[in-house]
C-alpha cells in the first residue's frame, strides 16, 4: 500500500493542486473518461488517471471518493473546476504521458 | 446519535453543470459528520449525484427531499420535466438521449439510471411523459 504524498515524489507528478488527503491509502489506478461510467465502476481510494478536465471530474472524484485525479497527456484542469479542486480539497497531478503508461507507472509503484 | 428523523431539502438549478454535484456533496458531508458507513455513504453519494445530472440534463432542475433513519437513506428526486417515454430502456446500460454538448463533457454514457439501481437498494421511477418525473430511492444503512 502507498499514501497519495508517497506516489507524488515516487512518480515526479507536477501537483496542480494538493488537496487536504494526501495521507490517504491508494488502493489502484484507475482509468476512464467517461464520467457515467467511472462513478459507476471507480473503486474507493482509486487514483483517477484521465483527460476530462472539467468540474464534473472533480465533483465525480468526491462523490466516488477517488483518492487523487492523475491529468494525463498533459491536460489541464480549467479555472473553475480549479477553484472547485480547492475548495474541495482533491489532489490533482499533472502528467505529459499517455494514460496507460501513467496508471502502469502507478500500478508498479504500488506493487513494488 | 441518531435516533430521529433527519430532513434535508434542495434545490436542483437548471441547465447549470458547474454547480450540479452541490447536493450530492452536501449530503455526502452531513452522513460522514454523523458517522455513517463510508460504502453507505458512497452508495448514497453517487446515487443522488446521478439523479442530480439527469435532473440538469433533461428536466430543467428540479427538487431533491432526502430523509435519514437509522434504518435507511430516503431520496427523492422530483421535476417537472419532459417525462421518460420508455423506462425500461432509459434502463438499460448505453441507452441515451443525451445531447452531443452532453456527452463532450464526458456524460451521456446511459449509465445513470443503470447506477442509481447499482448502488441503491430500492429505486422506483414514477414518470408521465409531458408532467414530470419523480425518482425515489433507498439505501440501506445495515448491508446485507
Amino acid at each position: 500500500m502507498m499514501k497519495v504524498n508517497e506516489l507524488i515524489n515516487q512518480c515526479g507528478f507536477e501537483v496542480m493542486n494538493e488537496g487536504n488527503h494526501t495521507d490517504r491509502e491508494v488502493t489502484i489506478p484507475f482509468c476512464c473518461d467517461l464520467l457515467s461510467i467511472a462513478m459507476g465502476r471507480m473503486p474507493a481510494g482509486a487514483a483517477w488517471v484521465t483527460v476530462m478536465a472539467n468540474i464534473n471530474t472533480l465533483a465525480v472524484a468526491t462523490l466516488a471518493d477517488a483518492a487523487c485525479i492523475i491529468l494525463a497527456e498533459g491536460s489541464r484542469l480549467d479555472d473553475a473546476a480549479y477553484q472547485k479542486a480547492k475548495e474541495q480539497g482533491v489532489t490533482v497531478l499533472l502528467t505529459e504521458n499517455p494514460i496507460f503508461e501513467t496508471a502502469l507507472m502507478v500500478y508498479q509503484k504500488l506493487h513494488a | 446519535m441518531m435516533n430521529d428523523k433527519i430532513k434535508l431539502c434542495y434545490d436542483v438549478p437548471a441547465d447549470d453543470f458547474t454547480r450540479a454535484g452541490e447536493a450530492s456533496s452536501n449530503v455526502k458531508s452531513k452522513l460522514k459528520m454523523m458517522g455513517v458507513n463510508p460504502e453507505i455513504i458512497r452508495k448514497v453519494a453517487i446515487a443522488m449525484y446521478e439523479g442530480e445530472i439527469n435532473m440538469v440534463i433533461h428536466a430543467f432542475g428540479g427538487t431533491i427531499d432526502v430523509v435519514i433513519t437509522p434504518d435507511e437513506i430516503e431520496m427523492v428526486l422530483k421535476d417537472d420535466g419532459p417525462g421518460i417515454e420508455n423506462i425500461e430502456l432509459a434502463m438499460q446500460a448505453g441507452y441515451s438521449t443525451a445531447p452531443d454538448n452532453i456527452r463532450s463533457l464526458g456524460f451521456g454514457a446511459g449509465m445513470g439510471l443503470p447506477n442509481m439501481k447499482k448502488y441503491t437498494d430500492e429505486l422506483n421511477i414514477d414518470s408521465t411523459v409531458g408532467v414530470g418525473t419523480t425518482v425515489t430511492m433507498k439505501v440501506k444503512m445495515n448491508e446485507r
